[in-house]
C-alpha cells in the first residue's frame, strides 16, 4: 500500500463526486482536487431530459435543484474545485495532469471520471440542431422548445431520445422520432419487449419512424427540416440528435493507459497503474470469469463505482471488485421503465404481472435455461424491486 | 388527524398512501416490525413514492435508486438520499389507524398494532 498525498479527480459529475465522497469517507485526509470542464458544480443529469424540459419553474442559472452537493457537504469534502477548466493530458511518468491554459497539477493518485459525450451526425452544424448531455445543453434546448417551436424531430429512439420526445409531447409539440434500426432498443431489451416500449411513442402522441436514416438538414443557418434516406422530408423547428454517446478519453491519448471505447481497467476500476482508477461512463471494466469487458452508461453504476474505486485506490490494488447488477430506469410518456440484470440474445421473456398488450404496467423476467437473467418493469416498482434483489443474489448462467 | 384504515386492513409488511389534504404532502403509512409508521411518501432524493418501496425491519428502500430510510426518524442511511423525510405521528383508536400530519414522531416510541398500546 502506497500513501497518497494528492488525489485528483478529473470530471466533476456523478461518478467523480462519489469517488471523492468515497475517499473522504474511507479516511483519506490528503489533498483532494476536483477538475471539471463545466463551470457548474456536480449536478444530476437524468432530470435534464425529463422534468427539466417540461417543468414550468424558471430553472435559473446554476444547477439549483439538480445540484448533487450542498455547501455543507462541500465544506466536509474539503476539496479544491477547479471548474471550467478541462484537463488536457495525463503524464503518468511525471505524475502530472496538464490543464487547459498551461497549468500543470502534480498528483500521485488519479480518478478518471470524464464521462461521455454525445455522438453527432456527420452533417454541418445548423442553429436549431441540439444534443443533450449537459445542463447548458438542456437550458438551450428548453429555451428553444419554448420559443416558437411547433415541430420537433428527434433523431434516435434510445432512452434519451425517447425521453426527450416524451417531454416535447408533454409540452404539446408535434414530435417525430426517427430511428435507423427496424425497431429501437432491441440490443437492450430484446425484440419482444423493445416492441412494447416502442408502442409508448404512439400512445404518448409522438410518431415513430423506424428503418430510415438521416440524409441531411434542410435550411441555411437555421434548420427547417430533416431529409431522410428514404426520400421523405420532415419539417422541423427544433431537431434533437440522440444517437448515443462515446466515452471522453481524448485527453488520455499518449498517457500509456489502455483506451478501447473507454479506459480499460480491472474489475475494481483500477487501470494498469495502481494509482489511476476510472469510474462511471468512461470506465471499461473487466468482467471476472469472462474475456469480456463492460462499460455501463447508467446512473447507478456511476454512483457505486466511485465508492469501489476509492477503496481500491487507497488500498493500492483491487481489494473489492465492482459487482453490482446493472440497473437503469427511464421515464417516458408517463410510464416508468426499470430494468436490471444482463439479458443476452435468445433469452426468453415471461410476463409475471400485468399485460404488456393492454397498455398498463407489467413485470417481465428474462430467462435462460430456467435461470432468471434480467427483469423489466413498467410501473411496477415494488415487485420489480423484489425481482431485482432476487437477481442480485441468484447465480447467473455461466459466462455472464 | 386523518383516518387511514382499520388496522386489520393494513397487514404486517404492507403500506398505504394517504393524501394529507392540500398544504401537506402525501403520506406513506407502513406496518412493519410489529408497529405502524408514517413518513412523507415522496423520497427526499427525487420523485419516487416510498409507499412502493421495499420494507425491511424499520427501514424502507426507495424503489427508484435504493436509498434506505429509517422509518423511526425519517433519516436516510445511505446515498443517494441526503435529506430526511418528515415523520408523522400515528395512533390507533378502537382498531382504527390515524395519522397526524406534521406531528413529529418521538423516535423510540413506535405505535404497535395492539390497541391497548395505542397512544393518543
Ligand atoms: C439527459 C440524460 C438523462 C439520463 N437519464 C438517465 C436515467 O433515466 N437513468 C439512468 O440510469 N441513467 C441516465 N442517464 C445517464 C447518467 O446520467 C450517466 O450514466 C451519468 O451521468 C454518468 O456519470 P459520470 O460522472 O460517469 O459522467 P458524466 O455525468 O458525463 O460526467 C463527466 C464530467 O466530466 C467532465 N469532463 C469531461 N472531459 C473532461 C476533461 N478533459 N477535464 C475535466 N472534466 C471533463 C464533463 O464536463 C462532465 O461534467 C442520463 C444521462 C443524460 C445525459
Ligand atoms: S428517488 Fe429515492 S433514492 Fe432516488
Amino acid at each position: 500500500m502506497t500513501t497518497l498525498t494528492t488525489v485528483t479527480v478529473v470530471g466533476a459529475s456523478l461518478a467523480g463526486l462519489h469517488a471523492a465522497r468515497g475517499l473522504r469517507s474511507l479516511g483519506y485526509d490528503g489533498r483532494l482536487v476536483v477538475v471539471g470542464e463545466e463551470r457548474h458544480r456536480p449536478y444530476d443529469r437524468p432530470p435534464l431530459s425529463k422534468e427539466f424540459l417540461t417543468g414550468d419553474c424558471d430553472p435559473g442559472e446554476g444547477p439549483g435543484r439538480l445540484a448533487l452537493t450542498d455547501p455543507e457537504e462541500e465544506a466536509e469534502l474539503d476539496a479544491e474545485w477547479l471548474l471550467g477548466v478541462p484537463a488536457e493530458a495525463l503524464d503518468t511518468a511525471a505524475g502530472e495532469i496538464r490543464l487547459a491554459g498551461g497549468r500543470a497539477l502534480r498528483t500521485d493518485g488519479v480518478v478518471i471520471a470524464t464521462g461521455a459525450t454525445p455522438r453527432t451526425l456527420p452533417l454541418p452544424r445548423l442553429d436549431g440542431v441540439h444534443t443533450l448531455r449537459t445542463l447548458d445543453d438542456a437550458t438551450r434546448l428548453r429555451a428553444a422548445l419554448r420559443a416558437d417551436a411547433a415541430r420537433v424531430v428527434v433523431i434516435g429512439a434510445g432512452f434519451i431520445g425517447a425521453e426527450v420526445a416524451s417531454s416535447c409531447a408533454a409540452l404539446g409539440l408535434d414530435v417525430t422520432v426517427v430511428e435507423a434500426a427496424p425497431l429501437p432498443l432491441v440490443p437492450q431489451l430484446g425484440e419482444e419487449m423493445a416492441r412494447v416500449c416502442a408502442g409508448l411513442h404512439a400512445r404518448g402522441g409522438a410518431t415513430l419512424l423506424c428503418g430510415t436514416g438521416v440524409e441531411g438538414w434542410r435550411g441555411s443557418g437555421r434548420v427547417t427540416g430533416v431529409e431522410l434516406t428514404d426520400g421523405r422530408v420532415l419539417p422541423a423547428d427544433v431537431v434533437v440528435v440522440g444517437v448515443g454517446v462515446r466515452p471522453v478519453t481524448g485527453w488520455l491519448e499518449g498517457s500509456g493507459l489502455a483506451l478501447d471505447d473507454g479506459v480499460r481497467c480491472d474489475a475494481g476500476c483500477v487501470t494498469a497503474l495502481p494509482n489511476v482508477v476510472a469510474v462511471g461512463d468512461v470506465a471499461r471494466l473487466a468482467q471476472p470469469g469472462t474475456a469480456r469487458t463492460v462499460r455501463a452508461e447508467h446512473w447507478t453504476s456511476g454512483m457505486l463505482q466511485g465508492a469501489v474505486a476509492a477503496r481500491n485506490l487507497l488500498a493500492g490494488s483491487t481489494v473489492e471488485p465492482f459487482e453490482a447488477l446493472p440497473y437503469f430506469w427511464s421515464d417516458q410518456y408517463g410510464a416508468r421503465i426499470q430494468y436490471a440484470g444482463r439479458r443476452a440474445p435468445g433469452d426468453t421473456v415471461r410476463i409475471l404481472e400485468g399485460d404488456p398488450a393492454d397498455g398498463g404496467g407489467f413485470l417481465a423476467v428474462y430467462e435462460r435455461g430456467g435461470i432468471s437473467t434480467a427483469a423489466l418493469g413498467v410501473d411496477r416498482p415494488r415487485p420489480f424491486m423484489r425481482l431485482r434483489r432476487e437477481l442480485a443474489r441468484a447465480p447467473q448462467p455461466a459466462g455472464r | 388527524m386523518i383516518p387511514v384504515c382499520r388496522i386489520e386492513n393494513l397487514p404486517e409488511g404492507e403500506s398505504m398512501r394517504v393524501e394529507a389534504g392540500d398544504a401537506t404532502a402525501t403520506i406513506a403509512v407502513f406496518h412493519t416490525d410489529g408497529a405502524f409508521y408514517a413518513i412523507d411518501d415522496t423520497c427526499s432524493h427525487q420523485d419516487a413514492s416510498l409507499s412502493e418501496g421495499w420494507l425491511e425491519g424499520c427501514y424502507v428502500e426507495c424503489p427508484l435508486h435504493a436509498a434506505l430510510f429509517d422509518l423511526r426518524s425519517g433519516e436516510p442511511t445511505c446515498l443517494p438520499a441526503r435529506k430526511p423525510v418528515r415523520t408523522h405521528a400515528v395512533t390507533v383508536v378502537d382498531g382504527m389507524l390515524y395519522v397526524h400530519p406534521a406531528v413529529r414522531t418521538v423516535p423510540g416510541e413506535p405505535v404497535h398494532a395492539a390497541p391497548e398500546e395505542a397512544v393518543a
